[in-house]
């Protein structure tokens, strides 16, 4: 008996004392953020803050705040604009560049933006000899290497030798891994200058908590507009759950990569939605070297027996818009407005399919867990099985591991799978389809190309749009190209992301960018 | 003693050693390579191989598990490349928050579980013993991230009492309430199982010490029934019940993995399962090695703490 009470009361006890402590919790936990500091739900925490060493856009993120790079995208759009270099002249041939800088313009350690520092930044990313290439290693270096060498002409001038004409080489500038480092921050801070940033832009690196919050301050001396906040906080949350859940109990103002699936939560007062689409694909690479897709009439019969519409509506609750070619409407000057995409009709299909001779094939269709930009893969896998069963396709999905499912589908499907899911986020028209629609790109010859497409038409297209440095001209020969593209169907078009994100009532002035870069300069908290 | 705990001590040694082979063979085998994870999209072979090159992945496998190994012994677990930064350093940092998680559970799954068999062995089949059956076995059976998860909803996302996730608060935190307004959640999500677990076997240990022969002597010469359960019966159900408690201690460390991604707690679980899937073998090798010694050390403890406790067992 008394060991009955004696717990009754210890029970009691407990009860009045949590009832109480909770009771005293309240008041602070419900102070929110503090007015001026803008807190960023982020996906991840951050590889470095270091932009020639990152490849991440969760990472890019932070990043775009706190450097500037020669050029930049023009706000809304793809296009690029001077941002550091004030202008620039290109050669007849198209291989040497010549970017006068901005004058007045310093790092945030105070020193000058000039000739020099521009050199040291492209010298050590692509310079092995550099007394600092070991700073990194520069994974998306390439971006640059057309550049074969960087001269001071003088102190505001600089010149870029490329090997080759390279038209994507302005908006590769706007890209992060083009972003400008301070030369004396570089030196002083030697490996840890990942974690000891140094750029020229509207914000200052103040601290980085590890796995806690990357803080970056008002720089008041920025040479443009000043930044609205006086503070950002980039908070690291990698479960998207718990994301949503921070943002509904107030614990951050703005989070990026809502999941589809809770939009609806942030639907009524308090909260805004902000989306855009971006130089987004997804879609599957047909294998067109072997088996029933190495008939184009079959390829296109996938194309038409998708329900893209209703992936795009029911799986991924309007965060996308169904993908009509290889090149995402984003790029608005490089996109062929005229083409539509195929249509949902699973009876032409079954018609093309007989005609083909391809009734009950068996295919192979390879599935990621998940990944960068790979969306919903599994449920939009599954979703695609479904349509292709239904007209007379026996599909066997197998799945991988992010990591695995690339170190399965670079090297090519052949001998392996039919169609494995695939997305991309380019800077450039070019980039995608140079990597991976080209015949020169074939698996084997260290491309993307891992469904074997090839049509010299489009091999010949490509080429002469990257040498070309007149817009126009790049224009009319993409359009051209995602014409015969589409029709020769290598690829199933599916889908386009819109990014979204998600402020409170509190955040004002916020966009999100078509480049997917969160410029965080013009945001106002209250 | 002295002796038994030089033995045990030096025994774990080629535990160790063959830790350091299993793990380093496990993330040399499984497919994909960090320069691939790094380069996602952009991973041709040619930029795979000039980034492992970088990386100095590019030696054969033997040579690199001796300088991983010899550098190591020497205190240099080498450099992350997901994090940028010392391995060590991180997994110091992420163990300290790990311990300070998983030993909140700990404490509380030994206190409430040793409490409630205690109290369910006493009262056998009476209303206190169903009561706290029926809400041990529902606490075993909810997994913990969905308790997690629903504890989040209803005390931080609708109450608001509680912060959401983090182990601070962003602003004028770092002390210790703070600290412990961000524990409370995650520390009962995590010990929930495990006090279910230690409360059933508290229980049936003490039902079993509560049958012999000397209880029903202490009983018979008068001592307090409070005496009888907590000083005769208690003391003799511990030998039963400690091993248990080790063996939960670890169930614990590993169960927070979970927690720590649902309240986003920067523990070592959560740690590992980024840089695995981020290939990031140092970090990967150095971090499991960390926690597996640890492992070892501890349970050493328990058994020596065990032979303290029950005479029968030799040292």
């Amino acid at each position: 008996m008394t060991l009955l009470k004696w717990t009754r009361r210890g029970v009691m006890a407990a009860a009045a004392g949590a009832l109480l402590s909770l009771g005293a919790l309240p008041t602070p936990v419900t102070a929110q953020t503090p007015p001026g500091v803008l807190i960023v739900g982020q996906i991840a925490e951050p590889k470095s803050l270091d932009p020639a060493a990152v490849t991440a856009v969760n990472d890019f993120r932070i990043l775009v705040n706190v450097y500037e790079g020669l050029t930049r995208y023009k706000s809304g759009t793809l296009e690029v604009e001077p941002a550091l270099a004030t202008s620039w002249d290109i050669s007849e041939d198209g291989t040497e560049y010549t970017f006068t800088l901005r004058d007045g313009v310093s790092f945030h350690d105070g020193t000058p933006l000039n000739a020099e520092a521009v050199k040291f930044n492209f010298d050590r990313m692509l310079d092995e000899n550099h007394p600092y290439h070991d700073t990194g290693p520069f994974p998306l270096s390439f971006f640059f290497g057309a550049v074969e060498k960087t001269e001071v002409v003088d102190e505001m001038t600089v010149k870029f030798t490329l090997n080759a004409p390279y038209a994507p080489f302005l908006s590769n500038l706007a890209y992060p891994t083009g972003l400008l480092v301070s030369p004396e921050a570089v030196k002083a801070h030697g490996k840890e200058f990942g974690r000891n940033p140094v750029g020229t832009g509207p914000f200052k690196f103040a601290e980085w908590r590890s796995n806690e919050a990357v803080v970056i301050e008002r720089n008041d001396g920025y040479w443009g507009d000043k930044a609205g906040t006086q503070a950002v906080v980039f908070r690291p949350i990698t479960d998207a759950n718990t994301r949503v859940a921070e943002m509904l109990a107030g614990g951050i103002d703005l989070m990026v990569e809502v999941p589809p699936t809770s939009l609806g939560q942030f639907q009524g007062d308090g909260f805004s939605i902000a989306e855009q689409a971006g130089p987004h694909v997804w879609f599957l690479i047909l294998n067109a070297k072997e088996g029933p897709f190495a008939d184009k009439r079959v390829r296109q019969a996938a194309n038409y027996a998708i329900n893209k519409q209703a992936i795009v509506n029911d799986v991924l609750e309007g965060t996308a818009t169904v993908a009509a070619g290889p090149t995402p409407p984003a790029f608005a000057w490089a996109y062929n407005e005229a083409l539509d995409p195929y249509p949902y009709d699973p009876e032409k299909a079954k018609a093309l399919i007989a005609e083909a001779g391809a009734e009950g094939a068996e295919l192979t269709f390879y599935v990621t867990e998940g990944g960068s930009g790979m969306l919903d893969p599994v449920p939009m896998g599954t979703a695609i099985q479904a349509d292709l069963q239904a007209v007379g396709f026996d599909v066997k999905i197998e799945t991988y591991e992010w990591n695995t499912f690339l170190g399965e589908v670079n090297p090519g499907l052949e001998g392996k799978a039919d169609m494995a899911e695939m997305a991309w986020m380019t800077n450039d028209p070019d980039t995608l389809p140079y990597l991976a629609l080209r015949s020169e790109a074939w698996p084997d010859k260290g491309g993307f190309n891992s469904g074997y497409y090839s049509n010299p038409e489009v091999d010949k297209l490509l080429e002469e749009a990257r040498v070309a440095t007149d817009q126009a001209r790049r224009a009319e020969l993409y359009k051209q190209m995602q014409t015969i593209v589409q029709d020769d169907a290598p690829w199933v078009f599916v889908a386009n992301w819109k990014q979204n994100a998600v402020t409170n009532d509190r955040v004002e002035n916020f966009g999100l960018e078509p480049s997917f870069l969160l410029h965080l300069q013009g945001v106002v908290k209250n | 003693m002295g002796g038994y705990i030089l033995k045990r001590l030096v025994s774990a040694i080629p535990v160790l050693f063959g830790i350091t082979i299993i793990v380093f063979l496990i993330m040399s085998l499984i497919p994909g390579d960090p320069a691939t994870a790094i380069l996602g999209s952009y991973a041709t072979p040619e930029n795979v191989e000039k980034l492992n090159r970088d990386l100095g992945l590019d030696k054969p496998m033997v040579q690199r598990y001796f300088i991983w190994l010899g550098n190591m012994l020497q205190g240099d677990f080498g450099r992350s490349f997901s994090l940028n930064r010392p391995v060590l350093d991180e997994v110091l940092e992420r163990f300290n928050a790990t311990l300070i998680l998983a030993g909140t559970a700990f404490v509380l799954c030994s206190v409430l579980g040793i409490l409630a068999g205690v109290v369910s062995a006493a009262r056998q089949y009476g209303l206190a013993d169903k009561l706290i059956t029926f809400v041990v076995l529902i606490g075993i059976s909810v997994p913990s991230f969905f308790l997690g998860m629903m504890m989040i909803l209803a005390f931080a996302v609708n109450l608001r009492w509680l912060p959401v996730s983090g182990m601070y608060a962003i602003y004028g935190g770092g002390d210790l309430p703070d600290l412990l307004r961000h524990l409370v959640m995650p520390a009962l999500a995590l010990a929930a199982v495990a006090t279910g677990v230690v409360a059933r076997l508290s229980r049936s240990a003490m039902l079993e010490v509560l049958r012999q022969d000397y209880i029903r002597t202490a009983r018979a010469k008068g001592v307090p029934e409070r005496r009888v359960i907590l000083g005769h019966a208690l003391r003799a159900a511990m030998v039963s019940i400690i091993p248990v408690l080790g063996i939960q201690a670890g169930f614990v460390l590993s169960g927070a993995v979970y927690i720590e991604i649902v309240f986003q707690w920067p523990g070592v679980g959560r740690m590992l399962v980024d840089a695995i899937l981020k290939r990031d073998l140092l970090l990967v090798q150095g971090g499991v090695v960390f926690v597996a010694a640890c492992y070892v050390m501890f349970n050493i403890a328990v058994d020596v703490a065990q032979s303290l406790l029950d005479p029968r067992i030799k040292t």
